[in-house]
């Protein structure tokens, strides 16, 4: 019997527990890595020559991403590691790869495809986040853990999630100036988010001491915040923040520099190119690939783990990428395969359940606040890539009766940009269905278009 | 958390906050030399000298990357060559030259722009 042809895409917790399932099984899967070396951007790992040890980059989280890190090592030479490879399309059983810096094209044919894409930050556009000197949240992370920089002297960070606080804790440990932490959520969660949280006791005290350590060492918290605006110059970039705390009142935080993020948004672009089904998830207000408990898409032969598939964190991403890996050699009918799926799978379900209701209780607690968009003042810039505002979106809907965000697409061209939707998508479905006071649900799902990014013109795909 | 904070230097965006042992490397930004570190990404070769990536063409001022991740397409520069480069995932070599306004030398000059170039009517 040939081997299996099994292709990984991804390289984080997901994709790295992924080949490790299938090397144990015998099979030698091809890995495509869009980064320059494993670890996905949760555990991304410093430039060689950098020094800081794996306590001072990833904190709690030391022992999780060493652990990984050397995981893939010993794999090294059991898979086909392709780094610094976009995969742009996947094509029934063909997945389309360029590499970065060379443009080398290649076709894979595969039996199975285990999608890890992960995911971005969530973001909320606020007036003036167009200016130098606004970065997502993750961005603020990567600035530190992958170059040891701050993105500025002074920052503020606003949005709300898990990574708000520690982004902000990890800039204060590391010597950063952090201005203000301005939280959309309240600062009580309610009962059900909290029933949620319990799910993992031990991760929720982390969160609760994070937000002490901020508090101690003088950094303002403020919660229930409604952000007005950021205020700077088109030359000299953010110089405020601007916001109507909890009691209405507007308040000001002086800065040179702002992580923005709410939270994430899966990368599902492969997904839906491989015709995978998708379904509105009403508590995140996000469109996901359907999958089962496995990790099996509606397509046969495409899996999806980790963050790009279920927002449950690095944790439940690592095991998901293991199951469905198994998953895949199981429905492939391998032998060894088989076997460790008929071991794990309760077991690795059972985690994901607990990963499942922390999850649940996460966006209650950091609920994406919808509201925002809908109220968005019309010369706001939605769309960053293009600066278009929300009131030319608007206009789509009530001048050009787009009930669609597809076509409302087509009309403003936000969604169009070089991120293709990644960093509007979300925030202008609201936007379009408050306009034509239809719900979110009901307003369509973004469609991704191949090259899920941008290509140089002189790409060549040879057959 | 009680050292002193590092300043931003000469007008730079960024802040490095640790790994400043790594060997110098030079480059050219828009024609003026700068200093970066060994592993840098170009990005932070080019925050860490100006406040600025390049100017949005959209008008609405300058832009300094957003998502450092290769996901929002933000933080686009040229080679001398006039080649693309996307400057958070782009790592900085010694002798690099970059510049951050489009090559619009390199873009072929069709009639028309030649005729506008010349304060004459295209017809």
């Amino acid at each position: 019997m040939t081997p299996p042809r099994v292709v990984v895409v991804g390289a984080g917790p997901a994709g790295v527990r992924a080949a490790q399932a299938l090397v144990e099984a015998g099979v030698r899967p091809i890995v495509i890595d869009e980064g320059r070396r494993d670890g996905g951007q949760i555990y991304r790992r410093q430039p060689d020559g950098f020094t800081r040890t794996h306590a001072m980059l990833y904190g709690s989280e030391a022992a999780k991403a060493q652990a990984l890190h050397e995981g893939f090592d010993t794999l090294r030479e059991h898979v086909d590691y392709r780094p610094e490879t976009l995969a742009w399309n996947v094509t029934p059983g063909q997945l389309h790869t360029v590499h970065a810096s060379s443009g080398e094209t290649a076709t894979l044919d595969f039996d199975a495809l285990i999608v890890c894409a992960g995911a971005t930050d969530r973001l909320m556009p606020v007036p003036g986040w167009n200016q130098a000197g606004c970065y997502s949240l993750g961005a603020a992370q990567i600035a530190l853990k992958a170059q040891a920089c701050a993105i500025g002297s002074r920052v503020v960070f606003m949005g709300s999630g898990p990574l708000l606080y520690l982004v902000a804790a990890q800039y204060v440990k590391a010597g950063a100036k952090v201005e203000a932490v301005l939280d959309t959520a309240p600062a009580l969660p309610t009962f059900a988010a909290l029933r949620g949280l319990l799910n993992r006791p031990r991760l929720l005290l982390r969160g609760l001491a994070l937000k002490a350590m901020l508090r101690l060492t003088g950094v303002k918290l403020l919660n229930a915040i409604t952000p007005l605006r950021i205020e700077g110059t088109p030359e000299g970039g953010v110089a405020e923040v601007a916001i109507h705390d909890a009691r209405g009142a507007e308040r000001a935080f002086a800065c040179d520099a702002v992580g923005l993020g709410w939270h994430l948004r899966a990368e599902t672009q492969l997904a839906d190119l491989a015709r995978c089904e998708f379904a509105f998830e009403p508590l995140s207000r996000q469109w996901l690939p359907r999958i089962d408990a496995d990790g099996r898409s509606s397509t046969p032969g495409v899996y999806l783990a980790g963050d790009g598939a279920r927002l449950l964190g690095a944790d439940g991403a690592e095991a998901a990428g293991r199951l469905a890996a198994l998953a895949a050699l199981h429905d492939l009918n391998h032998a060894r395969g088989r076997t460790l799926f008929a071991a794990e799978r309760m077991s690795l379900q059972r985690t994901l359940a607990t990963m499942n209701g922390f999850r649940e209780g996460l966006a209650q607690a950091f609920p994406w606040p919808h509201a925002h968009a809908a109220a968005l003042p019309n010369d706001a810039v939605v769309c960053r890539c293009e600066a278009v505002t929300a009131g030319e979106l608007r206009r789509s809907v009530l001048e050009f009766g787009s009930q669609e965000v597809n076509r409302a697409k087509a009309f403003s061209r936000v969604g169009m940009g070089r991120c293709q939707g990644r960093y509007c998508g979300h925030a202008a479905a609201e936007i379009v269905a408050a306009a034509a006071s239809i719900p979110v649900e009901q307003i369509g799902r973004l469609r991704s278009q191949a090259p899920v990014k941008p290509l140089l013109m002189s790409t060549q795909e040879h057959e | 958390m009680s050292k002193p904070l590092p300043s931003a230097g000469s007008g730079g965006r960024f802040v490095r906050l640790a790994e400043t042992g790594r060997p110098a490397l030079q480059l050219l930004i828009d024609g003026q030399p700068a200093t970066a570190l060994e592993g840098d990404t170009l990005l932070v070769a080019l925050l860490t000298h100006g406040r600025r990536v390049r100017s949005s063409e959209f008008g609405d001022g300058t832009r300094a990357g957003f998502c450092l991740m290769g996901a929002c397409q933000d933080c686009w520069v040229w080679d001398e060559a006039g080649h693309r480069l996307r400057a958070c995932s782009t790592v900085v070599s010694e002798g690099m030259t970059v510049r951050t306004t489009p090559p619009a030398s390199l873009w072929p000059v069709t009639p028309e722009v030649a005729a506008r170039e010349r304060g004459e009517v295209f017809r």
